[in-house]
Formats: structure tokens, C-alpha cells, sequence
């Protein structure tokens, strides 16, 4: 099953190395990782995403809690409130196809952030199965280029919880 | 104060109350070789830096104390990697130092430069490059305060060349180490103790099965007390062996892939397993689907990852195996009217004949020296203090069967890692420690040969080591699977043909050199060894095609063991 990890580490040289050579020194599979500082200086946050059985998750938790530097890891899936992922890519749009690239652009809302004359380069968020979606919509006009972020994921607030 | 990192260093070491470090100089670390003189602390001086962890290895597991090595950057460095390793594995604490290149250098392929951080991430508990000789205090007291606390483990602190040379105001730490992301669990759950307890009382075929966490922790007292006053048999694996005396009645013998019928046939038939500081290696349960079937598990250990890894837990104690075994001996206390003799009779007969029935055995020969009868007769000849270590493979096997062990701390042997090489530097260190107790390393011809260097440093430094070599003149563990596995192709485990003569070559060094090759001979010629006031060899020339039995084939159960 896929599970979102939220963990928050000391931001050290070094630590992304750790984390992501527990995963692969272990066997365990990554799908997405993402880390960004946080309010607190020194401290930086990581969401990642992963897959498998219950018993392996439950190692991988315990694994990155052991690791030094390490602070604090949550398994968010049960509880993510919000989880969206942010997609750029550039699409090719000659005469024939833009008008139809800019209704998906539209209905999907997206931004274009960048012109030219048989390009367009778009920006959206959202969660995996949207911005999958799109991307498929968007192969058919011949994807360039495209960049993904990986999962960023916020818990439910215990307050929403009760409502 | 102003100071020079290089003496920083040996004033945090002086903290720490090291007083023998081991290692090798070379350039990135001069410095710290230049201020050594001016400070009480002890150096040895090995001949490979491979030898200086496993000696700091070896002095830590025979004082529970840090052991702490040192060495220069580059191949200094990259040579200590095994150590580390077999350490690591063995949850062993340790401090290892190594110089690095200068600060402003690091990256640019430098002159004996290597990412030693890098390499060795995943085999240390955690590793630091100082990058400030305002940090370096710090880092030591935090290295020290890892290796030793929790799990223990080697620890890896690299310092760049010029924050050795750097001078900097020094005061020393007076306050205790924190870290917000590292604090080791000791005190077990009540809850979890209550429950554990309770599956105890009512068990009918409880065992002890027990691992090096327990020699970590001392703790064989608490465990002595339970077994002998709760009537529950026990058994160990390779790492616990010494945790409790191997001559009394309960104990059933080591488990596992070597160990006895009565250990493995009883954690097969248990209704309740305590596992305390051990961790269900894959060499301890064999087929994994089919270990202790019938048991509810209760496992103590101090780190989570051990527990639920490779098999399902009924009761979880995130624990020191000192303070749960205490807090378990409290309940029995508080529970006085548990007839516990009474109500595991049964279990308590079987045991006892299994023990019976199939002790640790061997074909003994009239002329042959068997490997087996060597030992018995060195137990026979050594005081009870005596410090054992092993190389790898069968002599390591032999060694665990047919020694006895009275006492924690007095084995010394790589188990997780399996590390040939391991036994001569691990002596030294031992021996280092107890100056005045018999040290013998049990070797294979092959292991011995991994680190025979370290005969120079047993000389220089006056450590009557003794080297027991089992000699078959074969890599005797490998040709007993290929005999048993791989249909009798013995592929490159031969190693006789150009093998030194060991006696001429312990002369060389000045040590004793002695030969076995009539068991008529052995008892006094093993004596006279000993008796030797230098580190000796003593060649014992024994059956080239003898086995350790019994063996559980890789992949089988527990229960399908082969006997003899
Ligand atoms: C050729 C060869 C053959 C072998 N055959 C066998 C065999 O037949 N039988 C056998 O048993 N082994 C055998 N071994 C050794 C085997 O590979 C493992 O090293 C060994 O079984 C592990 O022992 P352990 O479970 O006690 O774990 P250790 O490696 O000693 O681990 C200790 C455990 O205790 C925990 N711990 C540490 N400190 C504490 C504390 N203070 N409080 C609580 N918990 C703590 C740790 O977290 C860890 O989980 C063999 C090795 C070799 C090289
Ligand atoms: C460094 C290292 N290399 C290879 C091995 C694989 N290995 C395990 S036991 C063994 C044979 C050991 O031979 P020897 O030291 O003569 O001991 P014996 O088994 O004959 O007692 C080998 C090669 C190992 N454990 N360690």
C-alpha cells in the first residue's frame, strides 16, 4: 500500500544522503521525497512517499526514527488532509492545437507561464491523479519536457477531525 | 585556554577516561601524533589499520568500555572500513578517528583523499566531519555518548588536517550530552511487563532464549536469577554465549544452525519464548516459516528496528535488557505462590533428556588429532578468567561447542559479520585490557592469515597472546558446505599447499613457536605453549576433512538439523 511519511530532520550536511541510503541499503522503494527548510531554523521537513506491506512500513518508520538525526517521523496517510503535487511542463502548440491546449489549461486551471511561438510552458498542482490525468491529455500534442515536485502532504487539523 | 585541535582531541579523550587508543600514523593525523607524547594516554601501535578496530574491538568487548582507534586519511581510512563493519554488526561501541584533508581541499580528489563519511554511512551508528575546531569538543562527547548509550555501535569522527593544526580558546564540556532526536528507550512499559509476566506464569514449556544485548547491558545476573528461580531452561546464541555458565542444569546449549538438539529441538516445542537482547538472526531460526511454531514470543530489546523484523511479536518490550529483566524478576518476587517446577515438570524431563541424548558429540580417533578433543583438553589446562577469541569458520564453531563459559565478556567473536581475521587483533586488545589473564585466540590456518602481522605488534607491546591454530590446511567451513551442498567440489578451498610453516615463522617474530602433530603429544605440549611467557603459536595439525555438527542446512528448519 502507499503511505506518506512526514519527518522532520536536523538540517545537516548530509542527512538527505542518509535517509535516502536507508532506502536503498534496505531494499525499501521511494517514490517521491521532497525536503524543504521550516519555520525552525536547522530543522528541515521531508515528505515521502512509499509503498508496502504493513510489516515493512513498520520497519521503514523505525529505521528512520533510528537514524541519528532524525526527529520526529509521522505516518500521515490515515490522516492527510491535503496532498498536492506541483507539475511544469512544456508543451508543443502550433496554430492547429493551442486553442484546445488553453480550454484544458482552463478547465483543469492551470497557469501558462511561458510563451512562444509553437510552445506553451504550463504550471498546476494538484493531487498524482489529476496532474496524471493532464499529462496524458497533454502526450497527445507532444510533451517536451516535464518536471514533477513529489507529494507535499499537510495533516487534518484535529478540529476538522471532530466536525 | 588556547589549544591546538590536536590536543583538544586528547583533552576530550581524557574526559571520556580513555586510556589506550590504537592506531597508525600518517599525514593527516601528524599533528595529533605530535601532541600524543605530552598526554598519560596509552598508544599502541599496530601494523595494519584493520588491526587497530578490531583490537579497540576486542578491548571493548572484554572491558565494556569505548574502544578507540585512530588513523590517517586515505587508505588509513578505508582500511578501518571491515572493523567498523564487524563492529557495527555486533553492536559493539567504539570511537574511530580519522584525519581528513585539509578543509579547503575536500572534494578536489586531494592527495590520499577519501569520503570516509560516505563509505562508511551505512556501517556506523552515526559518523561527523568536523568542520569547525569550535565544534570539535562537542562532536567528541556526542561520538562517545552514541557509541556507547542505547544500542551500542562504532561511531566515526573524521577531523580535516587543518582543524588539527588550528589553535582556538578551549574549555572543557561540563554538561551532559542532548540531542532532541536521540534518546534511547531504557525503562520497559509496566504494561507490557505485567503481560509478558503473566504469559510466564502460565506457561507451561517457557524458555530463555538470549543475545549479546544481554552481555551488553550486565545483565546476567537478573537473567541468572530468573532461570534459576523460575526453573526456566535457556539457551543462547553465538553473541550471548557467557551470559549464563554453560555447566548448570538449565542451560540447553547454544541454538541455531551449530547449536545443540536440546536448543533447537526446545525452541521448536516451546509454548513461551522470552528473547532478551537477541535479534531472530537468520542464522538462529533457520527457515524462518517454520521457527518456535508454537510459541508466543516476548522480546526484549532496546532498539524497535530489532523487534517485529523477522518475526511476529505477541509481546514488545522496548527495553534495557537489565532494567526488564529486573522489572520481570520484581513480579516474581511480588508472585510467590507460583509453583513453577511444578507446573513445567514435564517440559523441565524433556529437556533433560534431550540434553541427554544428544550432547555436543564427536568421533574421537586414536592416532588423528580431532579438533573437537583439542579443545576439551584446552579447558582442561586454562584458569576460569581465561579470555577466548576466535578467527571465523570452523574454529569459531568448535570453539563455541566445546569450550566452556562461566563468565560474560570472556568470548570474543565476530558473529554478525563473520569476519576471518578478527580473532588475533581482538585478543590483543582483550589482552591489552587484562594484562595479567591467559588470552587465547582459536584460529583456522586461513584466518590466521588475514592479520599475522599483528604478531609484530603482540612483541613490541609484550602481550603473550596464544594462538591456538586448529590446522587442516583448508578453508574448512567452505569445504564443509561444498562437501555437504555442492557435491564434494571443492573449488578453491585448499589451502595447504603453500602454507608457511607457522613455528618458523612465530621465531621469526621472536614468539614462541610450537607443533602438534601426535595427539600423544598434546596435553603437554599445549601446556608448555601456555606456559610460555611470550605470545606463541601452536600448530596443531588436525583431521583435514573433520565437520561441526550438528548443522541445520541452509533453508531447513530447526528441526531437520543433521546429526552426527
Ligand atoms: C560461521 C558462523 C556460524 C554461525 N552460527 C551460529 C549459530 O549456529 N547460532 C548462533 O546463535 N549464531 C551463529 N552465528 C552468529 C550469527 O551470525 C549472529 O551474529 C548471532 O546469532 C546474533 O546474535 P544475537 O541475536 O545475540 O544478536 P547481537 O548481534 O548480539 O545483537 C544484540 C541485540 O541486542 C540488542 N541490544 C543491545 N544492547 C542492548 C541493551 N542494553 N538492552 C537491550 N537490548 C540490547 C540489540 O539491539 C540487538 O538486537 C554464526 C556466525 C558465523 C560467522
Ligand atoms: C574476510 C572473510 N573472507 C571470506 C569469508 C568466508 N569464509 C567463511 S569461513 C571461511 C573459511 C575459514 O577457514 P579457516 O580460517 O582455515 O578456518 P576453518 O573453517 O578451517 O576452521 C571462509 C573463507 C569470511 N568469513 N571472511
Amino acid at each position: 500500500m502507499r503511505h506518506v511519511l512526514s519527518v522532520l530532520v536536523e538540517d545537516e550536511p548530509g542527512v538527505l544522503s542518509r535517509v535516502s541510503a536507508l532506502f536503498s541499503g534496505r531494499g525499501f522503494n521511494i517514490t517521491s521525497l521532497n525536503v524543504a527548510p521550516t519555520l525552525e531554523a536547522q530543522v528541515s521537513h521531508m515528505t515521502i512517499t512509499t509503498r508496502g506491506d504493513e510489516q515493512i512500513i513498520e520497519q521503514i518508520i523505525k529505521q528512520l526514527r533510528k537514524l541519528v538525526t532524525v526527529i520526529k517521523v509521522v505516518d500521515i496517510t490515515a490522516v492527510t488532509a491535503v496532498e498536492r503535487e506541483l507539475v511544469l511542463l512544456k508543451v508543443q502548440a502550433g496554430d492547429e492545437n493551442r486553442a484546445e491546449i488553453l480550454r484544458i489549461v482552463d478547465i483543469f486551471r492551470c497557469k501558462v507561464v511561458d510563451v512562444s511561438v509553437d510552445e506553451l510552458s504550463i504550471e498546476v498542482t494538484g493531487t498524482g491523479e489529476k496532474l496524471d490525468a493532464l499529462i496524458k491529455l497533454m502526450e497527445k500534442f507532444g510533451v517536451k519536457e516535464l518536471v514533477r515536485s513529489g507529494v507535499c502532504a499537510l495533516k487534518r487539523s484535529i478540529q476538522a477531525d471532530k466536525v | 585556554m588556547q589549544l591546538m585541535g590536536a590536543e583538544i582531541l586528547f583533552e576530550c579523550l581524557g574526559q571520556e577516561k580513555v586510556d589506550v587508543i590504537f592506531g597508525y600514523p600518517g599525514g593527516a593525523v601528524i599533528d595529533i601524533y605530535h601532541a600524543l607524547p605530552q598526554y598519560p594516554i596509552e598508544h599502541i601501535l599496530v601494523r595494519h589499520e584493520q588491526a587497530a578496530v578490531h583490537a579497540a574491538d576486542g578491548y571493548a568487548r572484554a572491558t565494556g568500555k569505548v574502544g578507540v582507534s585512530l588513523v590517517t586519511s586515505g587508505p588509513g581510512a578505508t582500511n578501518t572500513v571491515t572493523g567498523i563493519a564487524t563492529a557495527y554488526m555486533d553492536s559493539i561501541p567504539l570511537v574511530v578517528i580519522t584525519g581528513q584533508v585539509p578543509m579547503p581541499l575536500i572534494g578536489n580528489d586531494a592527495f590520499q583523499e577519501v569520503d570516509i563519511i560516505g563509505i562508511t554511512r551505512s556501517c556506523t551508528k552515526h559518523n561527523y566531519l568536523v568542520r569547525d575546531i569550535n565544534d570539535l569538543a562537542s562532536t567528541l562527547q556526542k561520538a562517545f555518548y552514541l557509541a556507547r548509550t542505547g544500542r551500542p555501535g562504532p561511531v566515526l569522527v573524521d577531523i580535516p588536517k587543518d582543524i588539527l593544526a588550528a589553535k582556538t580558546q578551549y574549555k572543557p564540556i561540563t554538561t551532559p550530552v542532548k540531542m532532541r532526536s536521540y534518546n534511547p528507550t531504557y525503562t520497559p512499559h509496566p504494561g507490557q511487563i505485567r503481560r509478558a509476566f503473566k504469559e510466564l506464569s502460565k506457561a507451561k514449556r517457557p524458555l530463555f532464549y538470549v543475545g549479546g544485548g544481554v552481555i551488553t547491558s550486565n545483565a546476567t545476573e537478573e537473567l541468572s536469577w530468573l532461570i534459576d528461580n523460575c526453573h526456566i531452561p535457556v539457551t543462547a546464541t553465538l553473541m550471548g554465549l557467557g551470559a549464563y555458565p554453560t555447566h548448570k542444569p538449565l542451560w540447553l546449549g547454544m541454538l541455531g544452525m551449530h547449536g545443540t538438539f536440546a536448543a533447537n529441538t526446545a525452541v521448536s516445542t516451546a509454548d513461551v519464548i522470552v528473547a532478551v537482547g537477541a535479534r531472530f538472526d537468520d542464522r538462529v531460526t533457520g527457515k524462518i516459516s517454520a521457527f518456535a511454531p508454537q510459541a508466543k514470543i516476548i522480546h526484549v530489546d532496546i532498539d524497535p528496528t530489532s523487534i517485529q523484523k523477522n518475526v511476529t511479536v505477541s509481546i514488545p518490550v522496548v527495553a534495557d535488557c537489565k532494567e526488564a529483566l529486573q522489572a520481570i524478576k520484581k513480579e516474581a518476587e511480588n508472585n510467590k505462590d507460583i509453583c513453577w517446577e511444578e507446573k513445567q515438570n514435564e517440559w523441565l524431563q524433556d529437556t533433560v533428556s534431550w540434553k541427554k541424548e544428544h550432547p555436543f558429540k564427536y568421533i574421537d580417533d586414536e592416532k588423528i588429532i580431532k579438533p573437537q578433543y583439542v579443545l576439551e583438553e584446552l579447558q582442561k589446562l586454562i584458569p576460569e578468567d581465561t579470555i577466548i577469541a576466535t578467527e571465523v569458520g570452523q574454529n569459531q564453531m568448535w570453539a563455541a561447542q566445546f569450550l566452556q563459559f562461566f563468565h560474560p565478556r570472556h568470548f570474543l567473536t565476530s558473529g554478525g559479520l563473520g569476519t576471518m581475521g578478527y580473532g588475533l587483533p581482538a585478543a590483543m586488545g582483550a589482552q591489552k585490557a587484562f594484562p595479567n589473564r591467559l588470552v587465547v585466540n582459536v584460529a583456522g590456518d586461513g584466518s590466521i592469515q588475514m592479520n599475522i602481522q599483528e604478531l609484530g605488534t603482540l612483541m613490541a607491546y609484550k602481550l603473550p597472546v596464544k594462538i591456538l591454530i586448529l590446522n587442516n590446511g583448508v578453508l574448512g567451513m567452505v569445504r564443509q558446505w561444498q562437501e555437504l551442498f555442492y557435491k564434494k567440489n571443492y573449488s578453491q578451498t585448499n589451502i595447504a599447499e603453500s602454507q608457511p610453516d607457522f613455528v618458523k615463522l612465530a621465531e621469526a617474530y621472536g614468539a614462541g613457536g610450537y607443533r602438534i602433530t601426535e595427539k600423544s603429544a598434546l596435553r603437554e605440549t599445549l601446556q608448555k605453549a601456555l606456559d610460555d611467557p611470550r605470545a606463541a603459536i601452536i600448530d596443531v595439525q588436525i583431521c583435514p576433512h573433520e565437520n561441526v555438527y550438528p548443522m541445520v542446512p541452509p533453508g531447513k528448519a530447526l528441526t531437520e538439523m543433521l546429526l552426527i
